[in-house]
């Protein structure tokens, strides 16, 4: 979630009420942003990612000087209609499909607007764009552009301008393989054979969204009045609620708005206009709100709340006409209407109800089972541990098989879920070799294999495993503490002779229980004792308990 | 005094008559073979009850060092440079066959102070001797003889004539080294002379251990046992444990019991379409990206189609659920990919899926681990516990919900509980829970909660019912227990912490 700063000075003034930093404190966190810190001059938040809306001064102090009460209810903003066309090619149609404008004008761009303005776009294009795959915004200074604008996809090869801040012409594939930016963000062109360009009525191109702007059309400076934006991507509604953002913001900044006309030559959109700043007008059942929150409000309360988060309202007889405002991109079901009542209401206002249906705990059963061997073990003077279920590939892979391997782990350490709980144990007495014998271990816990038969082709199954380590262990030692177990438990199993890497040749069996093989006991080999740096006699076991856990549930009907 | 000889262990009854003949405690570890630290213990017990007076004496030695031993076996640098030029006059480069150039140029600054020297510039440095420097060829030197000595010596066993000479070398480099020694005596004292006369006296013979063959013979009735020092520490017991996170795990499983909840089960590995997508969380969520989960190398998950289709129209459009969705194309390929568990809160997604209307009202908990892929560090792991909760119920709300983290962090010992705005994709409501710590009089942070959005239950459950949930952060409650500040510590299973934390009592 994105962290910004708000100029304190700035928000006291947009809100027109001057708090104090104590006020602010007690305020923020209840509004719905997550509060860092006030500094003398900075308020810093974590806006939310629901709430792009929230990611500039302008935005913000709209949404808190509702929430004190200062400026309520819903906030309206209007554009004029113009003659601003823009033609999208349907060459853009498998590239970057769709894009919404608008036209600002009368800024009086100062250098703390610029850095602001700059700031608005980079925070939306993290969050809401996704890293600018969903959304990217351009914006471009009027005085440099003749209109008509052409959207449209051409070849990379031609494609060459001077990329913003930059001195020499480029083309596409240069701006992609050479340009900072087209380095970071070549990746959201990838396969693509043609690249989408904005295009004035003199052929200058102005972009390559989503990467980059020409420095020639495409640089605002604090010269600046009026500017031309645009937002390209996927999806037309994402596109249109990214430019009511900005052009709220920039409004709210002293701008005043224009319409832009959409000519889309291949698209059921066909011609429209944007930006769409009219307000979303929803239905929101009455029932639904104490059904949600508990609350029993009156009718002039619920209104209340909702104006104090920025809302318009008529209120009906069974339910309430809510007017969301152009700039909210969150609202897509009444829940989240519920949702801003109660922020409005504050949750710090909301009491707990104790009243609850009565029923009865019930433990998994297997867990009672765990419980009973940990008690069994720990009689036995032996230390449970709790090992992590990641562990090394190249440790496993010289040691088992049908190891799940993890894609992107960001240490050779933790590469690979665990196979058996063996490993962790043998490695958890390396990590005690400071520590004088015997040193004895056990753990319970969930291992991994690879198994296509089921529904993620991972078996995980419930494991025990079990150490013993000093001078005197042996095969006895291991065998001695497994016979006991089963004896706690009623049980019966039965030991035939096998070979496998862990454990020493002669000295080791696999463990047979209900007809199936369950798991493993012996002394440790030398060579897995040397893998783990040890120099002291170990022997253990390892069983699966799943079929134990089933057995002994069915005989303790 | 009997009572004293009573409490003598055997250890003090073999030391002690020696200590009447000889104070030095190392002279007696030689005498009776016992360890340096057995005489060491027994006098000190015997100090403890005044029958010894202890003094501790420090001597400083001088040892020879690397240079000494050279010197002490081939003779000064300096003077095998004269004995080299006493016949000859020689050259730089010959005289560097037998002396090192550091020694040289020692030699060559002592000797010019003593005017035993001259040295000639032709082509390269030549060497030759002066009268001065014949005589000191012939005279055995201070220096010289003070070498002669047996090393280690006491510096206090030195004369003034030895003391310059040593003074003089250790300013030389490396030849003369310091030591310390220290000397242990244990003076016996007037009540200790006393004692001292009594023990070995058959009346006064105690013994240590009460054995099976006196019962059997009864000859225990004839005899004294020793009186023990009851206050003395004794060796620890090592004794085997839970592992106390298991054991913090175990205790607030108890108190969901208490509460009425069933626990839930499921897998640590999961598809993402059970772990993000049937909650709801878009497909382009920051949270899924490679950095934030761990994808595992496997074949891709199947999953249910009636299922799938209904979770990829509730994406995609809304679905039936009253909702306009997120608005993109739902991807079949991201569903399918596997991952490690991010939340438990999968395990709740599965648990409703399963539910009918009639079981309801149903409460469900969970406590497991979860995994995110971060660096570790003594505030991130990849691997911690997830507390998780749900209560499925028609009657449920946002107020009913903190009741019941107020009752589960009431029995934690936490005094309050408040709830503020927060977001995740599959609640709305949402917030963030905190508690106040009595003790430490502030509030800290547990972790998120909310109303499963109608997007998640409808899709899940098909029919819309609030399902109040919580994820607890577990690490946090057990860091603030054990006072531990340094979330690895939970995990290191070293041994000694193992064996002595505290038990998890509330």
């Amino acid at each position: 979630m994105p962290t910004i700063k708000l100029n304190k000075e700035r928000v006291k003034e947009l809100i027109g009420k001057d708090l104090s930093d104590e006020e602010l404190k007690e305020i923020i966190p209840y509004l719905g942003t997550d509060l860092e810190e006030i500094t003398s001059d900075e308020i810093i938040v974590e806006i939310f990612p629901n709430r792009p809306d929230l990611l500039s001064d302008e935005g913000f102090s709209r949404a808190l000087s509702s929430f004190i009460g200062n400026k309520i209810g819903l906030k309206e903003y209007k554009s004029e209609k113009s003659k601003y066309d823009i033609f999208i090619k349907k060459e853009v149609k498998d590239v970057r499909p769709y894009t919404a404008c608008a036209v600002i004008k009368g800024l009086k761009i100062n250098e703390e607007k610029l850095k602001n303005i700059i700031e608005i776009q980079e925070k939306l294009h993290v969050t809401y764009g996704r890293n600018r795959k969903k959304c990217a915004i351009g914006i471009y200074p009027m005085e440099a552009i003749k209109w008509p604008i052409t959207y449209t996809a051409k070849k990379p090869e031609e494609i060459s301008f001077v990329p913003l801040e930059k001195s020499v012409e480029m083309n596409a594939s240069q701006i992609l393989l050479e340009h900072e930016k087209g380095k970071d963000f070549a990746h959201l062109l990838d396969g693509k054979k043609l690249y989408p360009i904005f295009m004035d009525a003199n052929n200058e191109i102005l972009s390559m969204p989503p990467i980059i702007n020409s420095h020639k059309t495409g640089k605002i400076s604090e010269s600046t009045t009026d500017v031309f934006l645009e937002c390209s991507g996927f999806n037309f509604d994402v596109l249109s609620k990214a430019i009511n953002i900005v052009v709220s913001a920039l409004s709210d900044m002293g701008g005043k708005i224009f319409d832009v006309n959409l000519f889309y030559e291949q698209d059921p959109l066909g011609k429209l206009t944007t930006p769409k700043l009219e307000s979303n007008k929803s239905f929101l059942n009455k029932n639904y709100i104490k059904k949600y929150l508990g609350l029993e409000l009156s009718d002039e309360k619920v209104v209340e709340c909702l104006e104090k988060m920025g809302f318009g309202v008529n209120i009906q007889k069974h339910f309430f006409d809510v007017f969301v405002p152009c700039y909210r991109s969150d609202i897509i079901h009444q829940i989240d209407l519920v949702e801003d009542i109660g922020i409005g209401f504050g949750y710090n206002n909301i009491e707990s109800d104790d009243n609850r249906t009565y029923s009865l705990g019930k433990e998994n059963y297997s867990e009672k089972i765990f419980k009973k061997i940990r008690e069994h073990f720990v009689g036995l003077k032996m230390n449970e541990t709790n090992t992590y279920s990641l562990v090394s590939k190249d440790i496993q892979n010289k040691l088992v098989d049908n190891v799940v391997f993890v894609k992107n782990a960001l240490s050779s350490e933790f590469n690979s879920l665990r196979r058996n709980i063996m490993i962790n144990l043998l490695h958890n007495l390396k990590n005690n070799k400071m520590y004088d014998y015997p040193q004895n271990f056990f753990e319970l816990g969930v291992i991994f294999k690879k198994d296509n038969s089921e529904f993620t082709s991972i078996k995980e199954s419930n494991s025990l495993a079990a150490i013993f380590c000093s001078e005197n262990v042996n095969f006895t030692t291991a065998k001695q503490h497994l016979d006991s177990l089963f004896q706690d438990l009623n049980l019966d199993y039965k030991i035939e002779k096998d070979e496998n890497n862990i454990f020493m040749s002669g000295r080791t069996g696999k463990i047979i229980f209900n007809g199936k093989i369950i798991g493993f006991v012996g002394e440790i080999s030398p060579k897995a004792i040397s893998l783990f740096d040890l120099e002291m006699p170990c022997s253990g076991f390892e069983i699966e308990l799943d079929n134990i856990i089933s057995v002994l549930k069915e005989n303790n009907k | 005094m009997s009572n004293i000889i009573s409490e003598l262990t055997p250890l003090e009854i073999k030391v002690f008559p020696l200590l009447v003949k000889e104070s030095e405690l190392d002279k007696i570890v030689k005498e009776t073979g016992l360890k340096d630290i057995e005489v060491q213990r027994a006098a000190q017990w015997l100090s403890n009850k005044n029958l010894v007076k202890l003094e501790k004496q420090e001597e400083e030695f001088i040892n020879l060092d690397i240079n000494g031993v050279e010197i002490k076996e081939k003779g000064f640098p300096e003077k095998r440079l004269l004995k080299l030029i006493e016949k000859n006059n020689m050259k730089r480069s010959e005289i560097l066959k037998e002396l090192s150039s550091d020694e040289l140029n020692v030699s060559i600054g002592l000797l010019k102070r003593q005017k035993a020297l001259n040295i000639e510039k032709e082509n390269e440095l030549i060497f030759s001797i002066t009268k001065e420097g014949i005589l000191l060829i012939k005279e055995k030197n201070d220096l010289e003889v003070f070498l002669e000595n047996i090393f280690p010596i006491s510096v206090n066993k030195l004369n003034d004539k030895d003391k310059k000479a040593m003074n003089e070398l250790l300013s030389r480099k490396n030849i003369l080294k310091k030591d310390k020694k220290t000397y242990w005596f244990a003076h016996i004292t007037d009540k200790g002379k006393e004692i001292s006369k009594e023990i070995g006296k058959d009346s006064l013979k105690y013994e240590e251990k009460l054995s099976s063959s006196m019962l059997k013979d009864g000859s225990w009735k004839n005899k004294k046992f020793r009186s023990f020092d009851i206050n003395s520490k004794v060796p620890r017991i090592n004794k085997g444990r839970k592992h106390f996170v298991n054991e913090a795990i175990e205790y607030m499983k108890s108190l969901w019991l208490e509460m009425g909840f069933e626990e839930m089960d499921g897998t640590e590995s999961q598809s993402a379409f059970w772990d993000l997508d049937a909650l709801f969380v878009p497909q382009d969520h920051p949270a899924r990206e490679m950095q934030d989960t761990f994808y595992l190398d496997v074949e891709k998950s199947k999953i249910e189609p009636d299922l799938f289709k209904k979770v990829k129209s509730v994406h995609e459009f809304g679905g039936e659920t009253g909702s306009k969705g997120w608005k993109y194309e739902f991807s079949k390929d991201i569903s399918q990919q596997t991952l490690l568990r991010t939340h438990t809160t999968v395990l709740s997604a599965q648990t409703i899926s399963k539910l009918k209307k009639e079981d309801l009202p149903k409460k469900f908990f969970k406590i497991g681990k979860v995994f995110r892929n971060e660096a570790v560090d003594w505030k991130h792991l990849f691997q911690f516990q997830q507390v998780e909760g749900i209560v499925v119920d028609l009657d449920g709300n946002l107020a009913k919900l903190k009741g019941y983290l107020k009752e589960f962090f009431g029995k934690m010992g936490y005094t309050d509980v408040r709830i503020r705005p927060a977001y995740f994709p599959y609640t709305e409501p949402s917030a963030e829970v905190e508690v106040y710590h009595p003790g430490k009089k502030q509030w800290i942070e547990m972790g998120g909660c909310g109303i499963f959005r109608p997007e998640v239950t409808k899709t899940l459950m098909g029919f819309e019912c609030p399902v109040l949930a919580w994820g607890l952060g577990m690490e946090r409650i057990i860091l603030a227990y054990y006072e531990l500040t340094d979330l690895r510590d939970l995990y290191r299973n070293d041994l000694e912490q193992l064996r002595n934390m505290k038990s998890f009592l509330k």
